[in-house]
């Protein structure tokens, strides 16, 4: 089977690019993803609640879906969102765990334990854009394209799915993070 | 070319075997208990947990202690118990290049993170994924799926893709996650937990029960017409509504419903069950009754285990489809424990009581956080 990968997106904490071409790059001391989210005219407020890693697949598939140049926000069920990486949800882990960790000072909260999930991301993706098909978050214990490649065959099984919003999405802090997204579209 | 069950296992707190798992749920048994702070958490809560010492005693039964003492916690030794009774049940050869590990958890070895020093590289199911594929000398790179709730399903339908694409002849399914004071503090911040038996689509339900367990499959191809339990469809749909709530119109679990009716080509009237996820929050299962009513099945026998093991998050997804296929070849849809009075605005069939069946078919059905829903369609088609 081949299929097609339409669009690319690469998103460091130093800089993004759009199908091979760099697009913006991070001036020390300003958050890269806060001015990514202003330069492209997000106005999605929910944005600033969610998590790094929310927030990097967040602009990632924004800015994958305006290269795309389709209609945007029109329900839909044919396009999966597939995302990839090796630590799960490892800083909003860190980050709840630091909430629990002592007993004179317990106060879990809802809005940091929800994001300990590493499918939110695709979750968040699927709202914003109203698809209502395939969600899916595979974990690996390295990057492998291969590994990935095998995975978006097998999503292609899914008689809907047409399109697969895909790639790695990595955040270990607020300021290590990747992704790699592609908009891969059956042949 | 079939997807066919060829081995499984279960590592719970009702015992390390199918059988005597099977026998627990037929005698309406559960270790769900009261614990008033248990991990000096600040709050009571009513859990099911792997009593430690029948544990080590299990595996010091079928690991050395060389490989016993590699593994760091009770999530990897569960993982790696589970996956070598079922991988021994199946009489497959691990170290084939055609066979998958595929892992599904939640939360994993989340635990280490109590500990400053941990190895942070081992707090990934990703880890322990690795670490099962290399005790069995597997040359594949293994595959976790971590959609929350609905991740034992995951595991499974893809697994059922990785044979049908022929990418691989055979798939080690293995679904575990333990209770730790992060998991458990996490659901009750939510207000998700009951503090006593949780009771599925009762009128009464006050939240949901959370539970340790581990349960592995083995799937390979097979020729068309072969005995046993056979996979036919999966599907997975996102509600696209909320992240930590259901839709209110069951969209996701509506859709993912219809189309494994399609795919497998079953009728309402073919199934002897849709096991449902039932975790006994008020907006699961009042979302489950209008997903199952809006896809035709108001009719078909529904019915949850929850009420046994609590919910066992990455396990779920695979206990329960086991624990289903054991019941319907014996002739049984099982009861719902802690089901007492419909509490749910559709009608849907559920009963307190076991219920014969003559049907050899049934739907899996599950929701979790992230907007996400799963179902698989499996038939036995042998049994008459």
């Amino acid at each position: 089977m081949n299929n097609d990968v339409k669009h690319r997106v690469k998103l460091t904490p130093n800089y993004l690019e759009v199908d091979g071409k760099l697009m913006a790059e991070a001036v020390a001391g300003e958050s890269f993803l806060t001015k990514l989210y202003h330069i492209y005219n997000m106005e999605y407020p929910k944005f600033f609640k969610m998590d790094v890693l929310c927030k990097v697949g967040f602009i990632a598939s924004e800015i994958l879906l305006e290269a795309e140049g389709a209609e945007r926000f029109v329900p839909r069920a044919d396009r999966a969102v597939i995302l990839f990486n090796r630590n799960s949800s490892l800083n909003a882990d860190r980050t709840f765990q630091q909430t629990i960790a002592d007993p004179d000072d317990f106060y879990p909260k809802p809005s940091v334990f929800v994001y300990t999930l590493p499918n939110i991301v695709t979750g968040e993706i699927a709202i914003r854009n109203k698809y209502h098909g395939e969600s899916s978050f595979i974990l690996l214990p390295e990057k492998s394209q291969e590994a990935m490649n095998q995975a978006i065959e097998r999503a292609f099984l899914d008689s809907e799915t047409t399109s697969v919003l895909t790639g790695w999405v990595e955040a270990v802090s607020d300021t290590e993070f990747e992704a790699a997204l592609e908009l891969v579209v059956s042949s | 070319m079939i997807v066919k069950k060829i081995g499984d296992s279960m590592i719970t707190p009702l015992g390390f075997s199918v059988e005597e798992n099977f026998a627990a749920v037929m005698e309406g048994r559960s270790e769900l208990r009261r614990y008033e702070s248990l991990w000096n958490l600040p709050f009571p809560c009513f859990v099911s947990l792997i009593p430690d010492e029948k544990l080590e005693a299990e595996l010091a039964r079928e690991l050395s202690a060389d490989v016993i003492a590699s593994l760091h916690t009770k999530f990897e030794k569960i993982a790696l118990l589970s996956a070598v009774k079922a991988v021994k049940q199946s009489g497959i050869d691990p170290t084939s290049e055609r066979v998958v590990f595929i892992l599904s958890s939640t939360k994993g070895n989340v635990e280490l993170l109590a500990d400053e020093h941990s190895d942070l590289e081992r707090v990934t199911p990703a880890h322990t994924a690795q670490l099962v594929a290399r005790y069995f000398q597997n040359p594949n790179m293994p595959i976790t799926v971590s959609n929350a709730c609905i991740s034992g399903l995951c595991a499974q339908i893809e697994a059922f893709r990785c044979l049908k694409s022929g990418q691989y002849d055979t798939a080690v399914v293995i679904g575990a996650d333990v209770l730790s004071p992060f998991i458990v503090a996490g659901f009750q911040s939510l207000k998700a937990l009951s503090d006593e038996q949780c009771r599925p689509f009762s009128a009464n339900r006050r939240g949901l029960n959370l539970g340790e367990a581990a349960a592995a499959v083995v799937y390979q191809v097979a020729e068309d017409n072969v005995e046993g339990w056979q996979m036919l469809a999966g599907a997975v749909r996102n509600d696209a509504n909320h992240i930590s709530g259901p839709s209110r119109t069951g969209e996701g679990s509506y859709r993912a419903l219809m189309s494994v009716l399609c795919e497998s080509q079953l009728k309402a009237n073919d199934l002897a069950c849709l096991n449902v996820h039932g975790t006994s929050t008020m907006y699961n299962d009042e979302m489950e009754s209008i997903a199952i009513t809006r896809a035709g099945l108001a009719d078909v026998p529904v019915n949850a285990m929850k009420g046994y093991y609590g919910h066992t998050l990455g396990a779920a997804g695979i206990l329960e489809t086991l624990l289903t296929m054991h019941a319907v070849d014996s002739g049984k849809v099982p009861a719902t424990r802690g089901f007492d009075e419909l509490g749910v605005s559709m009608p849907v069939k559920i009963s307190s009581q076991h219920i014969e069946t003559e049907k050899n078919a049934f739907v899996k059905l599950l929701s979790g956080f992230g907007g996400c829903n799963a179902a698989a369609a499996f038939i036995n088609p042998n049994l008459k």
